[in-house]
């Protein structure tokens, strides 16, 4: 409105400005406000890149994290060498096999047990998203992040995202690790592989919001390693990971037909392993393990999401 | 937003107004209860107070972390219930803990806070040095803050509060845990945001020293109530004066009555050889009391005059001093955790 107005830039902290300006300018003040991106999407990717920036940039963590699985592999699945197991009872190599098939829906159980590992790795790396949720409210990050305008939910959907994103990263290279180890790769195909690892990484997804939203509310790691120790064995032992339905006690069938885990599992070995020469009833049909991995994930994501509006403002 | 309120002060006006608010914890326990306070534009408002007073409760309701349980604040002109978000775009915040993310830089993390509140990377890149080189830390932006100290830390939380241009800024113990040094510097920015940035401050302390220095007006909280609101002046003569003490040779007179007979003086108490005199303004009332002693043909052998300080106005207040509270574990744990990293 003045034609004698300084330019903006010139109006620094030790520039005297009465002279020159009007005296209803303000002293300078920190630009001002720019346009805000109010997009959720915005707030939640820079959230789970915050975690999965820290995850990369510590390559320990991921060794120590391929330790377990490496160790179940290599040690326990070629232990427990079920082949030689029935070889040893006298029985030819076909009815072997045959035995093998209509147990484990493939003919070497080191493999049966690689998929199953597939799912050990996500099922922990989901159960620790929960840890850093705690330690972001112990070191207080958490509430620097709720008193900006960013998204409840977005805080939920990041800590579900990362872990979703690292443990189909892990879960490749549990893959790699067993094909190394003897895995049979004969059935691989591009589409087997993706939809394999898209059942699992909805598992995750659905692990990860369960173990997020039981620990929302908390700031103590004791109660939530409690948590994990409490829940993750039984989701492991209670599914078809390490041994087939089948060979289990009546009551534990049913208990693994409630774990989303086994359903996972099962289309993800039917994907990976092939269904050729498999007895039917081995197997659910994929359409039904897509399902209800699907729902379990829909279910547990909105639950987190409606569970972190209530609990994260007190 | 207030037209009643413009007509008295048009330059100030509210940008803080606290009504009865309370925060009642399992139904019993109030850890702030009916508060009540306004705040003007571009002044320190100092909340001072014991642990487990009540403090950070209150600056935790006024920055949407904890939601109220009764009553109503409304903050730069929203209610802190009704548009939560609002406030959080408008305000920026110093909390009482390091919330920085100890694995990234400096500078990642005022990016982050950046993004968190929708602040497009060509805008938060600039002002994040800025705020950078405001705090002196310019040097360490892309060092890894578990590299940084304890002073370092705090600056860099208040670069964090200042990257979405709040018109009001929360500290929530600014200089807990600091050493002397940081502590002057912390004190020199919050005096550079009023100063400079016309920026309202409320800042929370259990540090009497601070909130005398620093602050513009003053609330004495503890038990979650506001027991008395003023300039930290006001406080300190509202308890009753100077306080002056006077040695005199021989205690066998006693000239009481006489020197509480001079205008300025309140009280006097005689003690043996000393005697001890409340007065209005001590510098005017010493030497008429010498001059008075002296026409006795009385030698005085000392004397002190005393300001009162505002730990005395804070112990007639709350008739205790300020001293470390009993207050819940976790919130003793946490303030432990924010001094250890203070010290490292």
């Amino acid at each position: 409105m003045d034609s004698s107005k300084v330019p903006e830039e010139k109006l620094t902290r030790t520039t005297t400005v009465q002279e020159t300006v009007p005296e209803s300018v303000e002293p300078p003040v920190p630009r001002s406000m720019p346009k805000l991106n109010k997009s959720p999407l915005h707030g939640l990717w820079a959230l789970t890149l915050r975690d999965l920036r820290k995850w990369y940039t510590n390559p320990y963590q991921l060794l120590i994290s391929l330790i377990q699985p490496v160790v179940w592999l290599g040690i326990f699945g070629k232990a427990l060498n079920f082949g030689t197991f029935i070889s040893q009872s006298g029985a030819s190599p076909a009815v072997q096999n045959q035995i093998l098939l209509s147990t484990f829906g493939t003919k070497s159980y080191f493999s049966f047990l690689s998929v199953g590992m597939l799912a050990s790795i996500i099922l922990f790396t989901a159960a620790f998203s929960g840890m850093s949720v705690v330690f972001d409210r112990r070191f207080g990050f958490l509430n620097k992040a709720l008193s900006t305008p960013v998204s409840r939910g977005a805080i939920v959907v990041s800590k579900v995202l990362q872990s979703g994103v690292r443990s189909l990263i892990q879960a490749g290279m549990v893959l790699l690790i067993a094909v190394v180890l003897g895995m049979d790769v004969s059935n691989f195909s591009v589409i087997g592989l993706l939809g394999a690892f898209t059942l699992l990484f909805f598992m995750g997804f659905a692990l990860s919001s369960l173990f997020v939203t039981l620990a929302l509310r908390s700031s103590d790691w004791q109660t939530q390693m409690a948590i994990i120790n409490l829940l993750n064995l039984p989701l492991l032992f209670a599914s078809n990971a390490l041994f087939p339905v089948k060979i289990m006690p009546t009551w534990l069938q049913y208990v693994v037909k409630f774990n989303p885990v086994s359903y996972a599992i099962d289309g993800a070995r039917q994907l990976l392993l092939g269904t050729a020469g498999v007895p039917s009833g081995i197997y659910n049909p994929l359409w039904l393990d897509f399902t209800v991995i699907t729902a379990f994930a829909v279910a547990l994501t909105a639950v987190g999401v409606v569970m972190s509006w209530k609990l994260l403002t007190k | 937003m207030m037209p009643n309120q413009r007509d008295t002060k048009p330059v100030s006006k509210a940008i803080v107004e606290v009504e009865g608010l309370t925060k009642t914890y399992d139904g019993k326990f109030k850890a702030v209860d009916g508060v009540s306070f306004q705040i003007e534009e571009g002044e320190i408002f100092g909340f001072l107070g014991p642990n487990g007073a009540g403090k950070s409760t209150t600056i935790n309701m006024l920055t949407t972390l904890l939601s109220p349980s009764s009553g109503q604040a409304v903050v730069c002109g929203f209610d802190v219930h009704k548009h939560a978000n609002d406030v959080r775009r408008n305000v920026g915040i110093v909390p009482q803990e390091y919330t920085a993310d100890e694995d990234m830089t400096g500078m990642a993390n005022i990016l982050l806070c950046a993004d968190l509140y929708g602040i497009p990377r060509s805008d938060s890149k600039p002002h994040a040095m800025e705020l950078l080189n405001l705090v002196e830390l310019q040097d360490a932006a892309n060092r890894k803050v578990k590299t940084y100290s304890g002073g370092m830390r705090r600056r860099l939380e208040l670069a964090c509060g200042l990257i979405n241009y709040p018109k009001l800024l929360f500290m929530d113990e600014p200089t807990l845990g600091l050493d002397v040094q940081t502590r002057a510097a912390v004190w020199k920015y919050i005096r550079m945001l009023k100063q400079e940035y016309h920026m309202t401050l409320f800042l929370t302390t259990h540090y009497l020293e601070e909130a005398d220095s620093l602050c513009d007006r003053i609330a004495i909280i503890d038990h979650g109530h506001i027991i008395k609101i003023g300039t930290p002046t006001e406080l300190k003569d509202g308890i009753g004066g100077d306080v002056i003490v006077v040695g005199v040779a021989d205690g066998e007179v006693d000239l009481s009555p006489d020197i509480g007979k001079l205008e300025l003086v309140k009280e006097v108490k005689k003690n043996g050889n000393e005697y001890r005199i409340k007065a209005e303004s001590g510098e005017e009332a010493s030497p008429q009391i010498m001059d008075l002693i002296r026409s006795k043909g009385l030698h005085v052998t000392k004397i002190s005059l005393t300001k009162p300080s505002l730990d005395e106005a804070y112990l007639e207040l709350t008739g205790r001093t300020l001293r470390e509270e009993e207050t819940n574990r976790w919130a003793t744990m946490s303030q432990r955790i924010t001094m250890a990293r203070a010290r490292s």
